[in-house]
């Protein structure tokens, strides 16, 4: 459910999306207005979960069983730092001309003094790591996100968000550019099952969590991708279902805590 | 003679109020501040004891947060269609799950750090937002805001809203559909099963 797979790729995005587009225009089943193609996408849900369960999931588990933590560590921090520098491009698109400079710094110290990045030296020195990608350039630019769109194998996303993963940020990404392609592809799984590892704990808790875990994970994909947009403050929206007044004098309605 | 006695009337108040007298960024650290340190110390906890993990965040977070509020804008314009024994019922299965969930949160805690930002709030205020960022080396930091209401009885948490994800409002969808298929009952009955599932599970697992 997670990153990006090698096929994918090397289809163009935009005829995709206008194919999920026109096939699933007549699914609308007039629940949320922000996911008018419902119907499609929550049969691409229940496929990426499928594969999820069967592979991704259990190749995960093991990987986080067999490797000691500071060796996941230091795979994730080596992909996070070939990552910077795309989300050093995307601050300046946005402006932001000290967040971006600060993710060059962060890519310079850590592949030399961080031994090609397995170490975060730079976080420690102070420099935050960011979370950027074309989808919120576009997103700050101000263009809308589009209807709400389950990907093949890539789970959550947007028309906008979509479009930028696939045809933009993928060539943002230094692993498209390793010549060799054995190498590219399995830098490209443990890239996948690393970023599945890191997501286990939070995948559990949303199994916990959740009523319906796909409307959960659209509520929270929609939610989490404005926050970024807006680098975590976003102008408040007016609660459509606002009860100010049925809810005053909630609080003093306490119940007794105690627990089955 | 009658403002002297209110005057007495106020300072007793006070004082009974005590601790729970804390500004509400002051109140979300010493909580925190708290738990963490239970954590940090109790191996059992450190092995992922749920039974004691509900235990800490039953004396020591719950007392904190107004599960009223939270369900109500959870439930949105719906709240108004449950009646009061509705309302209760809607209370205690929400609040069962969003404990669970709050439990299975800490028992992944690995010695991330909370930073607190400054208060944004005049002195007036009885509806404000406390602003932490827990951070992690070799990851972006993850926000956790604290939306808060000023009660009678100290303020008190509505909202949770970890990297601009609402837990409560996220329900909103769920909480729709379900009324719209089964009424209010219907979403009492789901949750009460939700709640029943996931305790088995966690019984099985802990056995």
């Amino acid at each position: 459910m997670s990153r990006t797979t090698i096929t994918l790729r090397r289809l163009s995005a935009l005829p995709l999306l206008v194919a999920i587009g026109a096939f699933s225009g007549c699914a609308t089943t007039g629940g949320n207005p922000d996911d008018p193609l419902e119907g499609y996408n929550r049969a691409m849900f229940g496929f990426n979960d499928g594969v999820d369960k069967a592979i991704l999931k259990p190749v995960a588990s093991g990987y986080k069983a067999v490797l000691p933590g500071f060796v996941r560590t230091g795979v994730s921090n080596f992909f996070g730092n070939l990552g910077d520098i795309w989300i050093g491009v995307n601050n300046i698109l946005q402006g932001k001309i000290g967040d971006g400079a600060s993710d060059f710094g962060r890519f310079a110290i850590n592949t030399t003094a961080g031994l090609l990045g397995v170490l975060d030296v730079a976080s420690n020195a102070g420099l935050e790591k960011h979370n950027e990608d074309f989808g919120q350039t576009l997103g700050r630019w101000g263009v809308g996100s589009g209807a709400y769109v389950v990907l093949p194998f890539l789970g959550p996303s947007t028309v906008r968000d979509g479009f930028s993963r696939l045809a933009v940020d993928s060539y943002g990404d230094p692993v498209w550019y390793v010549g060799n392609v054995p190498t590219r592809n399995e830098l490209y799984g443990v890239r996948v099952i690393d970023a599945r590892a890191g997501l286990l704990d939070a995948s559990r808790l949303m199994e916990e969590a959740a009523l319906d875990r796909y409307s959960y994970l659209r509520g929270a994909y929609l939610q989490r991708r404005r926050s970024l947009i807006y680098d975590g403050n976003p102008p408040r929206e007016r609660d459509p279902d606002e009860t100010s007044n049925s809810t005053s004098g909630a609080g003093q309605t306490e119940l007794p805590s105690k627990r089955p | 003679m009658i403002k002297l006695l209110s005057a007495i009337c106020l300072s007793l108040l006070t004082v009974s109020a005590g601790a729970q007298d804390l500004a509400p960024d002051a109140l979300i650290k010493s909580i925190s501040d708290d738990v963490i340190g239970i954590i940090k110390q109790d191996k059992e906890i450190k092995a992922g004891d749920r039974k004691k993990i509900n235990d800490l965040v039953d004396a020591k977070v719950l007392p904190h947060f107004s599960f009223a509020r939270m369900t109500a804008l959870a439930m949105g314009r719906n709240w108004r269609k449950a009646n009061a024994e509705q309302q209760s019922a809607l209370v205690s299965e929400f609040r069962n799950l969003l404990v669970r969930t709050y439990s299975g949160a800490l028992s992944t805690y690995k010695n991330e750090v909370i930073e607190f930002k400054p208060l944004r709030a005049a002195a007036g205020d009885a509806d404000v937002t406390v602003r932490t960022q827990v951070k992690r080396p070799g990851s972006e930091p993850v926000s956790i805001d604290y939306s808060m209401e000023k009660t009678p009885s100290g303020w008190k948490v509505y909202d949770v809203v970890v990297g601009g994800v609402s837990l409560v409002t996220n329900y909103r969808d769920s909480f729709n559909a379900q009324i719209h298929d089964g009424g209010v009952d219907g979403l009492i009955k789901s949750l009460a099963s939700k709640n029943r599932a996931l305790e088995s599970q966690t019984g099985n697992k802990s056995k």
